[in-house]
């Protein structure tokens, strides 16, 4: 979903924004929200910045357990932009690194989130009857769950680390995907092309796979790429209260909490890889918006 | 009517269950031994065995969970491990401090964020509406941790114009001590005509309450601007501005009532994730509400505590979107026939 290629002159904004494929339709509104556009720009270059974190990084080692405590809490320099934190490490590489953190978090609760929640949401859908009503109380009893609530206690029984934050972060984010394919996936059980292909005697799993689901997918989409930008702000909270990832790693949430305290001494310890969630988040949102728009053709013309 | 009622009751009945299910699951999961708090450190195999015993730690689950309800039937949350209080006190203490801090940021969220969505929706593409899009945009973005951080070193250490922590100044206690009817400092301080700590309670509440209404005052505004837009494309919307009602006017006297209900859940939803957002403001501002409780409670791994926490926000939750629907019902007869 990141990839924009330039907009072709040929679908300007002048056509009805909604109108042909949705590549087609993401191309056209992205390239006219230059909000969304910027955001799309942004997000490319910190996940390349995420890929080629070893080698765009001044001191790698530092991103890790490396220290120069003759170093430490230098302000931002030629040496060292972001400056440095409270052993010296470079702050700028551990911020580079840190977006492998996030960026890695984020991809594995929203793929497990998706992939469970849209797995049951069709079924509920399709099925109908008591299976729908069963998986629906379940899914209105975890999302009655705070995230970060869930998150402590999986913290406390599976011990703290990056893995036990995107266990307990997916298991507070399915639910939303489930009721958003559920409802899809009801309103595509009694369109007319259901009704062909069962007449015709294609099997039920058949008719999921290859009719409910993709036609349920664009929704999941849109809601992943606005949902991005939530699960980093809720896995920094979680490794900001140290519950997720542990010291020698970089995270951007652990590296606030570490400069807190410094704060109004040595700001920049916190105030980067703070403002490196801020930006992140903001790009997901932003393009997360205009593909909504663009992919909701109710939401077309804004 | 009263069958959607007593449909949405049902349901939220069913998700309570579950929730208490679950919270009791994690309470008896997390690694903290309720026997080995009860008894001491130091204390024999034998007075451990007997503890557990006497604590019904011994029974198979479902036992345990069938007491567990009991207890729970008769507003019994169990002991905290740390405190040696029972933990509805606890919370009774906690909670109030914490509702003082999220009310007070919700209200700043209804006043401040719907004429913002109003205002995007009223100049919409103009100057004002990217002005509103963007920073509700950066409001939903920033972590609230950051923020709490920035504006406590902004307007409390180096202004000086907002005290940097608690919930009023301790020294009151001596000159004009608060008589407790509610918990929530500042409605006792209200009721009682208590004036220097009702002053103070403000005073200490503007500065965490900005931090977490940032959050719902952007998504408020957000939504409150897409429903409106959504609004203004209806029929009725052009046969008013055709009876010659201005565009602010159609918006406010006639779109505003149709598109509160999304704007309304929403609140409902921002409010439980606000109450959750409220315990690392808590702890940057020194507050003394239901998240420096918790943040004990984890740090101890206090399991009753925690699992007390959970469903009471979880309930929080659950009543606030049955409060929400049954609002929405009232206000919009087309939910009511669905």
């Amino acid at each position: 979903m990141s990839v924009h290629p330039p907009l072709d002159p040929a679908h300007d904004v002048e056509q009805p924004a909604y109108r042909g494929r949705w590549t087609r339709r993401v191309v056209a509104v992205v390239g006219a929200d230059r909000l969304a556009a910027v955001g799309a720009v942004v997000l490319l270059l910190i996940v390349a910045a995420a890929v080629l974190a070893p080698w765009l990084a001044p001191y790698p080692d530092d991103a890790r357990s490396a220290t120069h405590s003759l170093e430490a809490l230098q302000g931002p320099s030629a040496e060292h932009w972001f400056g440095t934190d409270r052993v010296g490490r470079d702050v700028l590489s551990r911020v580079l690194f840190g977006a492998r953190t996030s960026l890695t978090i984020a991809a594995a609760v929203l793929a497990i989130a998706a992939v469970v929640g849209v797995f049951l949401g069709v079924v509920a859908g399709y099925a109908g009857g008591w299976l729908r009503d069963v998986i629906m109380r379940v899914t209105d009893v975890f999302l009655a769950f705070p995230a970060l609530l869930l998150s402590t206690a999986l913290a406390l029984i599976l011990g703290p680390s990056v893995t036990t934050a995107i266990i307990a972060i997916a298991a507070t984010w399915w639910p939303w995907y489930t009721r958003l394919s559920a409802s899809m996936a009801s309103t595509i059980r009694g369109r007319a092309y259901v009704d062909a292909a069962r007449c015709l005697g294609v099997s039920r799993g058949r008719i999921v796979a290859r009719h409910v689901l993709p036609n349920s997918l664009t929704p999941v989409l849109v809601q992943l790429s606005l949902d991005a930008g939530g699960v980093i702000l809720t896995a920094a909270s979680l490794s900001y209260l140290g519950l997720g990832a542990q010291d020698p790693t970089a995270e951007w949430g652990l590296m606030v909490q570490q400069g807190q305290s410094l704060f109004s001494t040595a700001w920049w310890v916190a105030a980067f890889p703070g403002l490196a969630i801020l930006v992140t988040a903001f790009c997901f949102n932003v393009l997360g918006e205009g593909l909504r728009d663009a992919l909701d053709p109710r939401r077309g013309n804004r | 009517m009263a069958r959607h009622l007593l449909r949405r009751l049902g349901q939220a009945v069913l998700v309570v269950l579950g929730v208490v299910v679950v919270s009791f699951l994690i309470a008896r999961q997390v690694p903290g031994d309720a026997a080995i708090a009860a008894e001491g450190a130091r204390a024999s195999q034998a007075q451990l065995d007997e503890a557990r015993e006497r604590l019904g730690l011994d029974q198979p689950l479902p036992v345990q969970l069938w007491h567990y309800l009991q207890a729970l039937a008769q507003g019994d949350l169990g002991e905290s491990l740390t405190t040696q209080q029972a933990v509805t006190s606890d919370l009774g203490r906690a909670l109030p401090a914490s509702l003082e801090l999220v009310l007070a940021a919700m209200l700043l969220a209804v006043v401040v964020g719907i004429p913002l969505g109003v205002l995007a929706a009223r100049y919409r593409r103009g100057p004002v509406d990217t002005t509103v899009r963007l920073s509700s945009m950066l409001m939903v973005s920033a972590p609230v941790f950051l923020l709490a951080l920035a504006i406590q070193l902004t307007f409390a250490t180096r202004l000086g114009w907002f005290p940097a922590a608690g919930e009023y100044d301790r020294a009151l206690d001596q000159t004009s001590p608060l008589t407790v009817y509610t918990n929530l400092t500042a409605l006792d301080a209200l009721i009682t005509g208590n004036w220097p700590i009702l002053v103070s309670t403000l005073h200490h509440l503007v500065l965490p309450a900005v931090v977490l209404a940032a959050y719902p005052i952007g998504a408020v505004a957000q939504m409150t601007r897409a429903a409106l837009l959504e609004e203004s494309n209806q029929d009725h919307a052009e046969m008013e501005r055709a009876m010659g009602f201005g565009r602010l006017a159609v918006l406010v006297r006639f779109s505003l009532r149709p598109a509160i209900g999304p704007v309304l859940s929403l609140v409902a939803l921002v409010f439980a994730y606000s109450l959750v957002n409220s315990f690392l403001v808590e702890a940057i501002f020194n507050w003394p509400g239901l998240g420096s409780y918790t943040a004990n409670a984890i740090r101890s791994v206090d399991a009753p505590a925690i699992a007390g926490v959970t469903l009471v926000i979880a309930l929080v939750y659950v009543f606030l979107n049955l409060v929400v629907d049954l609002v929405q019902t009232a206000l919009d007869p087309r939910v009511r026939a669905a």
